[in-house]
């Protein structure tokens, strides 16, 4: 998944995922060289959608959240998340969401560091009782907030969290994409494998298939509404539908601000309570 | 006056600040019907129901900037039975500015210090509106000038405390409470300021790796209020005075973050109620994760508590030798689900109360919640005895605006 997605909780459910990775070192391992044909383009492929992410710096963006059930009810939940690009590639990206709504959830509020050696840090912000707790970042494979987005969806999408496998062609809305395999390299995942598509023009992600532990198909989430800020590209309507429960969950993302010029102070847990 | 002079200073910078900012306004309006299934110990408590209403205000002014903010958020409980229970309170009312790595806020304020469960042993600052639960959870705003130190080292925050509330206590009406009832708002100080000694606080907080660590120190006036039991203990409507001493104390609390262990320590050292004394919660949480498809989570609570206190010279505790156990469950649906089971036991007289907790939204802007607490196994002599005619069901809906 396209490292914006790490927004969503990249700090949230990030932890999980880097925390389990087996570390840079081995993640460097990748040896292309080792590699089958279709692993080889896979990676590459994987590997040039992750680096047109570089050099983001930090953002800022509101979000709703509209969760559906299969009976048509929804439930809706706004956020903003704010996101600090990692200094250099042995840590993870940190992040900082605030809830607004529903109103007796307003002012709660997660940050997280990602790692990537070791578990991510989580701290969660209960602001009825002025309470910030350090969580735990075990969870992987778990809902977020009741939605259809599992912690790991949102994780930051470090290219070495899996290996790949080139499968071919595809044409999703007149748009050419390479479609290639994903397998989780990190324990705990909830999925087998993930079948990722990435344009061949500007080379985001366009669609993901979750196969299930017993390599059902789970669920799809198609990214769409893409806008390019600068060189860095977002979308900004995320959909998540559960093939197996009839649940959904839309994600729709704002404008997106990279000119607050965030620095690690802004996500230092001693600004957790001064959220509300 | 001290704080009259804050306000007036506040008062005076506010318009100049109201030029550009956002307002927000919200609020919550909660009904609670409290029902006691038991006969009362005392002829003067009120028997079965105890309904009650709560209005809780939210109105924040933020400057453009951010740097700036303004916040009120009053409280007024109206309860039809106890007249000590219907009270109002600035839970909140300051002015905060929020800089790059300082943060400043002047007015009455709410913190929290700690990290265990079942008793927050470390956190000191604001007193207690025990009239509202007996669970201690529930905060008087505390006025205070605040400043945070926010570095990446860590945050230390130092605290001037410029007025004393004293804590609140049912009325005669009430169920959970002593007999003789307290007069709360006529206490004795060991202070010759009384209410107006400006007391000092301080923390250092921070992580090491998986480490969470808070380190404390307060002087000033105690939180708790000690009792005489004795003819001279009690005023002239023969009613039970409370005794507010002059602390020293310092804290420690301590988490320790492991895939889903949480460990907690909690630790304090106070002198001046009696021989100084310490007291300790520590234990585990751990969380079974997706327990089932829909993607539920158990989470197991043991806390051990310890407490070395006067019985005679300190505030009462029942938290001398005790067990907590627990259990939370959340549903992880979209509508929050959540329920809690607990018991706290005393390891030597056996005496327990037990708690359960299930809270979930309705729609977008409901809540629904359901209590019980109830006393079990209670022996004569242990602090519980007074609560052990008192188990109760609290059913509460809260409407968010």
């Amino acid at each position: 998944m396209p490292r914006q997605t790490s927004l969503l909780l990249s700090l949230l459910a990030a932890t999980t995922l880097s925390a389990s990775l087996p570390s840079v070192a081995i993640a460097q391992s990748q040896d292309v060289a080792a590699m089958s044909e279709e692993e080889r383009r896979g990676y590459e492929i994987a590997a040039r959608s992750d680096q047109s992410d570089n050099g983001f710096g930090g953002s800022v963006v509101e979000a709703q959240m509209i969760l559906r059930n299969a009976a048509g009810q929804e439930s809706v939940r706004d956020l903003s998340f704010q996101t600090l690009e990692r200094e250099n590639e042995n840590v993870g990206d940190k992040s900082l969401v605030i809830f607004e709504s529903p109103r007796d959830v307003e002012g709660t509020a997660l940050l997280s560091h990602a790692q990537i050696l070791e578990p991510d840090d989580q701290w969660l912000y209960l602001p009825a009782l002025k309470r910030v707790k350090r969580i735990s970042s075990a969870n992987k494979s778990g809902p977020f907030v009741g939605s259809e987005f599992a912690f790991e969806d949102f994780t930051a999408t470090e290219l070495n969290k899996y290996t790949y496998r080139y499968v071919g062609e595809e044409e999703i809305d007149g748009m050419m994409t390479d479609v290639i395999e994903r397998f989780p390299r990190y324990e705990r995942s909830g999925y087998t494998r993930q079948v990722s598509y990435i344009d061949q023009e500007v080379f985001q992600l366009r669609r993901v298939d979750f196969y299930d532990r017993k390599d059902a198909l789970l669920k799809t989430l198609t990214l769409t509404d893409y806008r390019e800020y600068d060189g860095i590209w977002r979308s900004h309507a995320f959909s998540m539908v559960n093939h197996q429960n009839g649940k959904e969950t839309d994600l729709v993302y704002e404008t997106y601000d990279f000119s607050q010029e965030l620095d690690a102070g802004d996500f230092d847990k001693g600004v957790l309570s001064r959220i509300r | 006056m001290r704080a009259f002079g804050t306000w007036v200073a506040l008062a005076a910078l506010a318009p100049s600040l109201a030029f550009a900012g956002e307002w927000e306004f919200g609020g919550e309006l909660a009904g609670e019907l409290r029902a006691f299934p038991q006969e009362p110990a005392l002829d003067a408590q009120l028997s079965d129901f105890q309904p009650s209403a709560v209005v809780l205000g939210d109105i924040r002014w933020t400057s453009d900037n951010g740097k700036h903010q303004l916040v009120a958020v009053p409280f007024y409980r109206l309860d039809g039975e106890d007249d000590e229970r219907t009270h109002a309170d600035l839970r909140e009312g300051y002015y905060r500015y929020a800089g790059n790595n300082v943060d400043i806020l002047v007015g009455a304020g709410k913190v929290f210090w700690g990290v265990a469960e079942s008793r927050h042993l470390v956190d000191i600052v604001n007193q207690t509106d025990a009239v509202e639960d007996i669970d201690e959870e529930d905060k008087l705003g505390q006025p205070m000038v605040k400043v945070s130190l926010l570095k990446d080292w860590g945050t230390i925050d130092l605290f001037a405390l410029p007025y004393f509330r004293p804590r609140t206590f049912p009325g005669s009406r009430g169920r959970l409470r002593f007999d003789p009832v307290i007069n709360a708002d006529d206490p004795i100080y060991e202070d010759a300021d009384e209410e107006w000694n400006t007391d000092f606080a301080v923390r250092y907080s921070h992580f090491f790796g998986s480490f969470d660590v808070g380190v404390s120190g307060f002087t000033g006036t105690s939180r708790e209020p000690r009792f005489t039991f004795s003819p001279e203990g009690l005023d002239a409507n023969g009613q039970l005075v409370p005794i507010y001493d002059q602390i020293n104390q310092v804290g420690v609390d301590v988490q320790y973050t492991n895939e889903a262990w949480l460990w907690k320590f909690e630790g304090i050292v106070r002198e001046g109620q009696g021989d100084t004394f310490a007291a300790t919660v520590a234990g585990f949480e751990y969380t079974f994760f997706g327990v089932t498809d829909g993607g539920a989570d158990l989470g197991i609570l043991v806390e051990h508590l310890y407490d070395g206190r006067d019985e005679f010279l300190a505030p009462p505790t029942a938290s001398d030798n005790d067990l907590f156990y627990g259990a939370r469950y959340a549903l992880n649906d979209f509508q929050d689900t959540s329920i809690l089971v607990g018991a706290i036991t005393d390891l030597e007289n056996g005496s327990s109360s037990g708690l359960v907790e299930a809270e979930r939204r309705f729609g977008q802007n409901w809540t629904a919640e359901l209590e019980a607490r109830f006393f079990y196994n209670v022996d004569e002599e242990d602090l519980l005895s007074v609560f052990q005619d008192d188990s109760v069901v609290t059913f509460r809906v809260t409407r968010y605006f």
